[in-house]
């Protein structure tokens, strides 16, 4: 694996991307299979596009996590952790083995992202709404050094509920934030939300509505698959290479919660539910096909 | 200390706040890590004198004080050292959570400049006072707090703050009060710091009632009461080995601060003293009340913070012992 990712994304090996994602998956499984706690809805729709971003549109350096020049990413919605976790791990930060480790006493991989157990964590989060302003810290930053530093932050569409989120929001545009990157796992449930008439639950927002309250703000607003890999690849470069002087840019992902084993695909109550024994090896077996 | 904070001495007295934006000034031309970062107050907090002398290095993020707190959180990560500008109920109340997780917890190196503390905030009543900000940030893992007597203390701990690893919260009053320090400062960092020996009994205070705190102590001692007087402007960490060398042997130690009686100050003091057994303790404060509005002098009034209601509790308390 090459240390930099300075790979252009029109570049990248989408059927190894696309390896590395099943991969992840299997991993996010077994860990909260084995930990017994933990999150898997959130885990498995944002990993697609946290493997893409560490697969070589940010530019980081496994072997160097605090590298000052390297591309920051934020993961404000901070309970998908293992999901993170499983892919710095098959990225090469740190070894696929310490995944077992995930939410026992003394670990590296609390529960939430802990930015001072764990070197490649550019924040700390678990408190939803948090992370774009720390993100706009880090672009500000990052403009008064005279760096091109890219800042990348994932949030849901259901922490978007988070009136925190549209402070940020707000000030990224001020700030002419246009090295920011949020992307939003539009996955379209969370934790217990709305019921619907027909006994089904509410989307928190759909993803036109997001689009269109985004870009009401100044943001540049594309909408990808977020399970389709060309699709996160090109979206995600495209919003890097035509970026807008001065805009800052969000990427709307629409995702599945649960996504890759049929039977959390869609329900909210995977959200944070435990797997049983024979739960966790059914998706494995999913998982593995 | 570092003999470097301390600064030619100052004739005319200046205001917490004024102190704030004029060291931050000079601070952010010596220092291209120094950043202020403003919530829409800075013509209250005295940040505007940094957007006039280093206009670059002061950013207004508007009224929106969690994403404040949380810019500062990631500009710390890039290596600034962000000073906020904002009143110590918005920062301590309104946006509590963020510092919590995005700044205490990742122990990040902003520091808070809590303009307006206490109960004297321009008569703006309950919902700008604020009484429990000792209590709340002392409890909060990896914080360090400060509360300056007077203006020659707070350039000091502002200049200092910007070298202590960490989280920094810092006490500032909004009005002037009479100066206890002059320059140069150079208290060790965390000691408590004897300004009177005094005899059985001592008097224990931290940030601006220091100041009202020093005068209580000279009318009493003109009746021929000679109570001593700690200052505590670390509250955070506690250096518990010096104050109980302050306090040890005495028959009553009394604090008295501008902050609820519970957590703060007096609930320092208590959980020290309980643990070395004693001497007994009597606290001056805000006893479970908000505030209100009203000018400075009827405040300190009302909630017996004024020279002469502390001197008055005193000499009370002092009756109570003999009796």
């Amino acid at each position: 694996m090459a240390d930099l990712n300075e790979a252009a994304p029109a570049q990248l090996d989408l059927a190894g991307l696309e390896e590395r994602a099943r991969e992840a998956r299997r991993e996010i499984v077994r860990s909260v299979g084995r930990a017994k706690a933990g999150h898997l809805g959130g885990p498995l729709s944002a990993v697609d596009v946290l493997v893409a971003l560490y697969g070589g549109i940010l530019r980081v350096r496994p072997s160097e996590p605090g590298w000052p020049e390297r591309d920051r990413f934020v993961l404000s919605k901070g309970h998908a952790s293992i999901g993170l976790y499983a892919v710095l791990a098959l990225s090469g930060f740190f070894p696929v083995a310490e995944l077992e480790t995930f939410d026992r006493i003394g670990t590296r991989l609390q529960g939430h992202p802990d930015m001072t157990r764990l070197p490649g964590l550019d924040m700390s989060t678990g408190s939803l709404g948090v992370g774009v302003s720390t993100a706009v810290g880090m672009a500000i930053g990052a403009k008064r050094l005279g760096r091109d530093t890219r800042i990348f932050a994932m949030l849901g569409d259901g922490e978007c509920q988070e009136g925190q989120v549209w402070e940020a929001a707000i000030s990224a545009v001020r700030f002419g934030l246009d090295n920011l990157y949020a992307i939003v796992d539009v996955n379209g449930l969370q934790q217990f939300g709305w019921t619907d008439d027909d006994g089904g639950r509410t989307r928190p927002w759909s993803i036109e509505a997001l689009a269109g309250i985004w870009a009401a703000f100044g943001w540049t607003v594309r909408v990808i698959d977020g399970h389709d890999m060309a699709a996160i690849v090109s979206g995600i470069g495209a919003a890097i290479g035509e970026r807008v002087d001065g805009r800052p840019n969000v990427i709307l992902a629409r995702t599945v919660k649960g996504r890759g084993v049929s039977f959390m695909e869609g329900h909210f109550e995977w959200h944070a539910r435990v797997p049983t024994a024979e739960e966790t090896e059914r998706a494995l077996t999913e998982l593995a096909s | 200390m570092n003999p470097a904070l301390t600064e030619r001495p100052v004739q005319t007295i200046r205001s917490q706040r004024e102190v704030f934006g004029e060291t931050l000034a000079a601070m952010a031309v010596a220092r291209p890590d120094i950043l202020v970062l403003d919530g829409d107050l800075a013509n209250s907090t005295r940040a505007d004198i940094v957007a006039e002398r280093a206009p670059g290095q002061f950013l207004e993020l508007g009224i929106a004080e969690q994403n404040l707190f949380g810019v500062a959180a990631g500009l710390a990560t890039m290596g600034f050292t962000p000073y906020i500008s904002t009143f110590a109920c918005f920062a301590v109340a309104r946006a509590l959570d963020q510092i919590r997780v995005t700044i205490a917890q990742p122990h990040l190196g902003v520091k808070i400049a809590a303009g307006y503390s206490g109960i004297l905030t321009g008569s703006t009543g309950k919902t700008h006072q604020m009484v429990d900000d000792l209590a709340i940030m002392r409890a909060m893992p990896g914080m360090t707090v400060l509360a300056p007597a007077d203006d020659t203390e707070a350039e000091a701990l502002l200049r200092l703050a910007a070298d202590l690893p960490g989280p920094v919260y810092i006490r500032l009053a909004r009005d002037p009060v009479r100066r206890v320090f002059e320059a140069p400062y150079a208290s060790p960092m965390g000691a408590p710091i004897v300004l009177r020996t005094g005899g059985s009994v001592v008097v224990v205070s931290t940030g601006t009632q220091t100041a009202r705190t020093v005068a209580a102590v000279e009318s009493l001692a003109e009746d021929g009461l000679d109570v001593g007087l700690v200052h505590v402007p670390v509250l955070k960490p506690l250096d518990d080995a010096a104050l109980l060398t302050t306090l040890r042997g005495r028959r009553l130690v009394i604090s008295v601060e501008e902050h609820a009686i519970v957590g703060g100050l007096g609930g320092a003091i208590a959980e020290v003293l309980a643990e070395a057994g004693g001497p007994p303790l009597r606290r001056i404060g805000l006893d479970d009340t908000y505030g209100e509005s009203g000018s400075n002098d009827d405040l300190l009034e009302r909630y017996g913070l004024s020279s002469q209601r502390v001197a008055d509790q005193v000499r009370t308390l002092i009756g109570e012992l003999a009796g």
